[in-house]
């Protein structure tokens, strides 16, 4: 641990970005580090929730569902990943930026970041509105020709439910790059001090993951089934 | 111990992984393949995939110690969850065999 | 207090010092503080009132029973008399209760920090603490809920006529309270020691608080979705839990328990880490295999995790998931165990005064034992079919809830009254209480064992006219229990305007948050401490009164 190397009269400079009640920006740094993990730590526990019941109920289900994700558009599934895989990517550049101290290219990968995070949003929407258009909103109005309509039900229901609180992880993750790159552009980050646009990616990156997840579980899982 | 910088070769090198690895398991899906083989794949490739945002994008891979521990912790919680529930759910028809209504 | 008269007045008495209690007088100063401290006081306030909630539906329950036919409320009244009494109690009072309001004072002074990791995020959870509570209180006030703290479907998904969506929504946001402080926590002690403050130097009530946060933070987010699930599942009715939609009410309960089993530890391993800090300072001895008892506390959050089907075994759970259950919830008592034999360890030969917080702590080790043991008795398989949903399940977390976590969290009142308020209250009056309390405590709860035992189901507001002679004497110990309840508040609130001014180390304990003047100064320590001590160094009673009123000699006599 660093702050029990560190003495207690330490002769670090006062740094603009210190809080008064750390020793010195290296142990800011990695409470916040620590702290946004730990918050991972929870949000996968609350997703697994919702993986927990898909799992049991793909058990039960397996036809169903297969049958089910059908009616998903795996096109636009796809591109969603590619998207999303790709503003992963440019995350991660920005935080190089952010540490090698490049201002103008950290600007830059912030914003194709949240411009790619608006598309996969804006794809989203499209799916969602073709599903309401086809009836698939689960509910007293939910429509379904093939066999089984109250199981399909529950593979709606989920799917719903994933992918709404992945895409409610994306609005927020939009919020939250727009701070930064207000930041940013104000000059608020250094080499020494970039520990948001760390965190922050760190969180973007786990979106990520979850959409990883969710791919296959949702749009693949009846692709072999011939529909 | 100032953090560590990781090459931008690395992000690109996981980058087109991650491409490749999308592109398999959407090739894979669309193969009827025997038993649970078709979710095993999908799912192995999802992991793979996974472990390379969280070793080389998150950095995890040059972390310090206690982020591995809480990273592991993480996964290893989720799959009690998983696991201690699925115990219930694999044995619950094995003592008295019921038909259920579905398929 | 007959201690406290040897030592020298309070280094403030002369000049007026600026304290964390003085530091502001506005209510802005109070409600955007970032003081720990402060913080620590508001969550004081918050839990205070809903155990008063929590404790007026416990008085009706228990009039209500005092006569087997139905007569003060009907059976739907009596149905939302026991829900909201178990919500109040548990997600608004003894979950956050020791954590919030003890932890956040007291965990950044023991570790010599200025302040928890994030004081924002800790602010943050109070206000978040606080919308949760008003939902929930919300919907106390338009008609209650009747479901039981449970919230089991299909009752809560299809039945129920009640707040169960405003209610839920409550416990959903207050759970996002508590993630946040276990978050702090554990960033706080992970990154905020002091110098010198390793690991094994930390005092067990930190040890305890850190495993309580685990639990908090990979616990709590379950609970959450899970709540979610039953709101969606109300409003749009697609059958997530619902047999005749393809559902399984049963994933309901797997999802529940496997938050609010651990959820029993978040309550009771801070009540064992204060039962620590106490029994060490009132038997002058360091603890008793220090290691294991800082391990055990890890070992129950994670074992905590492992056990939550033993709340099943009467739904249509796999017999065999039962089994795996059963053997793992033998397992917890283990490192349970081993805290209970090494506090005795501790006490053994120890030079014990019998100050107010060790009546408290020793009333915890016998009670959570009896409590305890009743738990392995609850997770034997076969025994479980028979008293399930009875009055023996409910005296058995009575024990471990009441007869622990709260008469820790009184002990920990008493313990550090005079560090938060710099005040001392009369010792006579808290002693009398403590055994109050836990008379009261014994008569309540000991005939519902036998009452359970015998077959009275819970949750019934009638019962047959054999059982009226041990629910009498259960409604009398609940009075006298209240009395025990009531005389604290009393004389406590009296000592904050009356008490003697406290000194800074009233038991001549050991720990850093006796090394800085009471009430501390807003920044905790004039210096950051360095430590070169381990926890619990004591010195004699006679040692004490010579060199002076510290538990450790100064940093600069040792070197």
């Amino acid at each position: 641990m660093a702050q029990s190397e560190a003495t207690a009269q330490h002769s670090v400079v006062h740094h603009p970005a210190l809080a008064h009640h750390f020793e010195n920006l290296e142990q800011q740094r990695e409470a916040s580090t620590l702290g946004m993990w730990i918050f991972l730590i929870t949000e996968i526990m609350f997703f697994g929730g919702l993986f927990l019941a898909y799992s049991i109920y793909r058990s039960w289900y397996p036809q169903v569902f297969a049958e089910a994700s059908h009616h998903l558009d795996i096109v636009l599934g796809g591109i969603n990943t590619v998207v999303l895989i790709t503003s992963s990517l440019t995350m991660a550049l920005a935080v190089y930026y952010s540490q090698v101290g490049n201002q103008r290219k950290l600007i830059l990968f912030l914003v194709l970041t949240l411009l790619l995070g608006l598309t996969f949003l804006g794809i989203k929407v499209v799916e969602y509105s073709h599903k309401f258009h086809d009836g698939l909103i689960p509910g007293v109005h939910f429509r379904y020709d093939g066999p089984n309509p109250q199981q399909a039900q529950i593979f709606f229901w989920l799917y719903f439910a994933m992918t709404g609180l992945h895409a409610l992880h994306m609005i927020i993750g939009a919020g939250i790059l727009s701070f930064l790159i207000y930041f940013a552009w104000r000059g608020r980050y250094s080499p020494e001090y970039h520990s948001p646009v760390e965190v922050s990616g760190l969180y973007w990156h786990f979106v990520d993951i979850v959409w990883i997840f969710l791919f296959p579980l949702l749009y693949l899982v009846g692709f072999h089934v011939k529909g | 111990m100032s953090e560590h910088i990781v090459p931008k070769k690395t992000y690109y090198a996981v980058f087109g992984a991650l491409m490749v690895l999308t592109a398999l398991t959407v090739f894979v899906a669309r193969f009827d393949l025997p038993g649970i083989l078709n979710i095993t794949v999908a799912l192995t490739v999802a992991v793979i995939k996974a472990t390379l945002v969280v070793l080389y994008f998150m950095h995890v891979r040059y972390s310090s110690r206690l982020t591995q521990v809480i990273v592991a912790a993480g996964i290893f919680w989720l799959v009690i969850m998983l696991v201690l529930t699925a115990s219930d759910y694999v044995t619950r028809n094995l003592l008295a065999p019921v038909a259920r209504i579905s398929m | 207090m007959s201690t406290a008269v040897i030592h020298t007045p309070a280094e403030g008495a002369a000049e007026p010092r600026t304290t964390y209690l003085n530091a502001g007088h506005t209510l802005k100063s109070w409600l955007l503080t970032l003081d720990h401290k402060r913080i620590g006081i508001l969550y004081l306030l918050g839990v205070s009132f809903f155990f008063l909630i929590g404790g007026i539906y416990a008085t009706l329950i228990r009039l209500e029973l005092l006569t087997p036919q139905g007569d003060l409320v009907t059976a739907q009244t009596y149905n939302k008399l026991f829900t909201q009494h178990g919500i109040m109690m548990t997600f608004f009072f003894l979950i956050p209760s020791i954590p919030a309001v003890f932890g956040n004072f007291l965990l950044p002074i023991m570790i010599g920090a200025k302040d928890v990791a994030f004081p924002r995020l800790n602010l943050l959870s109070w206000y978040i603490y606080m919308t949760g509570a008003l939902f929930a209180s919300y919907a106390m006030f338009a008609g209650g809920v009747d479901t039981g703290w449970t919230f089991y479907p299909p009752y809560s998904t299809n039945y129920a006529n009640t707040y169960v969506i405003a209610t839920g929504l409550g416990i959903f946001i207050v759970g996002f309270s508590s993630i946040l402080t276990g978050l702090n926590f554990i960033v706080t002690i992970h990154t905020m020691r002091a110098p010198g403050m390793t690991w094994y130097r930390l005092p067990l009530f930190v040890w305890a608080q850190y495993a309580t946060s685990l639990i908090q933070v990979l616990g709590t987010p379950v609970l959450a979705i899970t709540l979610l699930l039953v709101a969606l599942e109300r409003t749009v009715g697609v059958g997530i839990f619902d047999p005749r939609l393809g559902g399984d009410p049963v994933l309901f309960q797997h999802l529940f328990w496997f938050y609010s089993h651990p959820a029993v530890y978040i309550m009771v391993l801070p009540a064992m880490g204060v039962v620590s800090e106490i029994i060490a300072t009132f038997s002058r001895k360091p603890i008793f295999g220090y290691k294991f008892v800082a391990f055990s506390s890890l070992a129950i959050a994670v074992f905590g995790f492992l056990v939550w089907g033993h709340h099943m075994f009467t739904s249509s759970q796999s017999v065999y998931a039962g089994m795996i259950f059963s053997l793992i919830s033998y397992a917890v008592a283990i490192p349970s165990a081993i805290k209970v034999f090494n506090w005795t360890a501790t006490m053994y030969r120890g030079s014990i005064s019998y100050d107010s917080p060790m009546l408290y702590a020793m009333g915890f080790i016998g009670l959570f034992l009896i409590g305890g043991l009743t738990g392995l008795f609850l997770a034997a398989l076969g025994l479980d079919v028979h008293v399930h949903d009875t009055y023996f399940v409910v005296a058995h977390f009575h024990y471990v809830m009441v007869g622990g976590s709260l008469l820790a969290y009184l002990g920990a009142m008493h313990y550090w009254w005079p560090k938060m308020t710099g005040r001392l209250y009369p010792e006579g009056w808290a002693r009398f209480a403590a055994l109050v309390v836990f008379v009261g405590f014994n008569l309540t709860f000991f005939p519902q064992f036998i009452l359970g035992y015998l077959g009275m189901p819970r949750r019934y507001y009638t019962y047959v006219p054999e059982f009226q002679l041990l629910h009498v004497l259960s409604s009398v110990g609940a009075s006298i229990l209240a009395v025990g309840l009531i005389l604290p508040a009393i004389y406590l609130l009296w000592s904050l305007k009356r008490g003697p001014i406290a000194p800074a180390d009233p038991w001549m304990a050991t720990g850093l948050e006796w090394r800085t003047s009471s009430p501390p100064p807003p920044e905790n320590f004039e210096r950051t401490p360095v430590v070169t001590w381990n926890a619990y160094e004591f010195r004699s009673k006679e040692e004490t009164e010579v060199i002076g009123p510290m538990g450790k000699p100064d940093v600069s006599e040792r070197k």
